[in-house]
């Protein structure tokens, strides 16, 4: 500790991060973690204000499966990290659905019930909805070198209604697409496998429990986590990171860096880097979010959907608003309606949509306030087509935008999912630099934590 | 370090990687991944445990020994017997 140098720094205390700190420690490795915020999680972390605690991100965790179950991404994680199903505490669903106006489709963590609901409410596209299944399982999404291919090419070369194809791209989509409009066809075969195939679920606690987890592990495998601890610059030399650079000036070396903090984010901070040379590459799709806590669960207003996808124009945009919010689809998310083994503390609901990041963030703070103030009914105008009216219910409210999102977490653009080119093999023009996280490519909680194992499997324990 | 006993190590770092898998009737003679779920990763993590416990380095090339319990005690116990 004392001569600062590591066998590697990651930079990001957030899910990738963390999980590549985990691997690397684990086997020995000397290993640092930078985090510029107070709070570990990144995209994925929490939060308290006004005596209740919200998560960032967290809606739901994807890739649920039962504990033991065989070969899935989740199982894997938990043996690479060595890491127990009680430790994520992880409570499934009950049932979620995708409306869009005159069809409802409903979906479990059983793969059935939503096969047989698509055949029920699609009946012409029954045939043609199993041809696309049996593709999908074909396909090996986490070939790194696979040619990226047009995802509504695909699938349209297997289904002919049009609404069918919205309904089935709109959760895959909003839970995780960097692009927009069309999504990589690799991607969309990863976010139906983990929605649909296996499912969703939420540790009762939130997000914290996952990020306690992976930050107890850390310190059990005798890693370092540095917090309020942000990278000023990676100085370069001979196609190498020579030193990294803390705001505060300190200066520490390690052997190889990985960072989570995004593509652009990291080539901005490298002193051999143009920072404008970078500007078109960065990832666009953010959102903005309501979260009201409640006097009382949803349920007890008869509604015991867990997520909603909704989408209430003719067809489905996935694209950054010309506005600064497109209330025409989103998210519901009611965290109560998880199998726990007891209630939520609090009762909350989750309102999710689209938004613009330059339009929230070129707003003085009065208009950005007043903004938030006339968005919130027309959002609710939206949502209570789908849920109980549960306004008079309505205890505390937050209410966070894509200039949120980047504050906090420094994603330009506060995107969310990244850039839409993802660089699978991690790999940057400097030797001993990798990229883990969204712009790596894998997605999601369970996604980002798959990215840093990866990446610290290939690059450096692989190598050794 | 015995035959047995190197046996013993590999089903020790079995159990740690896979906790989920039961051990109980495994075959020496068959292939670990015809009886146990275990994929590319789980095999990396194997040579990295016998780095670990053991500092016994298995080049990328020697994989396929590993394929078995027995093929794994047969390929190991040269570089073991001292441990």
């Amino acid at each position: 500790m004392s001569s600062g140098h590591y066998d590697a720094i990651i930079i990001g205390a957030g899910m990738s991060g963390l999980a590549a700190a985990i691997r690397l420690a684990y086997f020995d490795k000397k290993v640092c973690v930078l985090e510029r915020h107070y709070a570990a999680g990144g995209l994925n972390s929490f939060y308290a204000l006004g005596g209740h605690q919200f998560d960032v991100g967290l809606h739901a965790m994807t890739n649920y499966v039962p504990p033991g179950t065989r070969g899935a991404p989740l199982t894997k994680i938990y043996r690479q990290l060595r890491l127990k199903p009680e430790d994520f505490g992880l409570a499934p669903q009950y049932r979620s659905e995708v409306r869009f106006p005159g069809v409802t489709l409903r979906f479990t963590n059983d793969f059935d019930f939503f096969a047989r609901e698509v055949g029920e409410r699609f009946p012409a596209q029954k045939d043609n909805f199993s041809r696309l299944l049996q593709h999908i399982r074909d396909y090996d999404e986490l070939d790194l070198d696979a040619k990226p291919l047009s995802g509504r090419q695909v699938v349209s070369r297997f289904l002919t209604d049009p609404l069918l194809i919205d309904m089935l791209f709109c959760p895959l989509m909003i839970y995780g697409n960097a692009a927009e409009h069309d999504m990589e066809f690799g991607q969309f075969v990863v976010m139906f496998k983990s929605i649909f195939c296996e499912g969703l679920a939420r540790p009762r606690e939130g997000v914290r429990r996952i990020i306690t987890a992976l930050r107890r592990k850390v310190r059990e495998v005798g890693g370092t986590v540095r917090m309020k601890c942000g990278v000023r610059s990676l100085h370069i030399d001979g196609g190498r990171v020579k030193a990294v650079e803390l705001d505060g000036g300190e200066t520490l070396t390690a052997d190889t860096i990985f960072s989570s903090a995004g593509y652009v984010e990291t080539m901005r901070l490298c002193s051999d880097s143009d920072p404008e040379r970078f500007s078109g590459l960065a990832g666009r799709m953010s959102f903005v979010e309501i979260i009201h806590v409640l006097d009382k669960p949803m349920k007890a207003l008869g509604h015991d959907t867990t997520i909603i996808f909704y989408n209430t124009g003719k067809e489905f945009h996935y694209e950054v608003p010309a506005d600064l919010v497109d209330p025409r689809s989103g998210v519901i998310c009611c965290p109560d309606n998880f199998h726990y083994d007891k209630p939520l503390a609090k009762s909350m609901i989750r309102l999710t949509c689209m938004a613009n990041f330059d339009r929230w963030a070129s707003l003085d703070e009065p208009v950005y306030r007043q903004a938030k103030t006339e968005w919130l009914p027309r959002i609710h105008q939206e949502v209570l087509k789908f849920v109980p009216d549960f306004r008079d219910h309505i205890r505390f409210t937050d209410f966070f935008t894509p200039r949120t999102i980047k504050h906090w977490t420094g994603h330009v653009n506060g995107a969310v999912y990244g850039a839409p080119d993802k660089m699978k093999t991690g790999r940057t023009h400097l030797e001993n630099l990798f990229i883990c996280g969204n712009d790596q490519g894998f997605l999601g909680i369970v996604g980002a934590m798959l990215s840093g194992i990866s990446m610290a499997n290939l690059h450096v324990l692989k190598k050794t | 370090m015995t035959n047995d006993q190197i046996k013993q190590a590999i089903l020790q770092i079995i159990s740690v990687i896979a906790p989920d898998e039961d051990l109980s009737h495994l075959k020496g003679d068959v292939a670990l991944r015809e009886q146990l779920e275990l994929d590319s990763m789980d095999f990396l993590d194997i040579v990295m445990e016998l780095r670990k416990r053991y500092k016994v380095e298995v080049p990328e090339a020697d994989y396929g020994h590993l394929a078995s319990l027995d093929s794994c005690v047969t390929y190991l116990a040269p570089k073991l017997k001292d441990k």
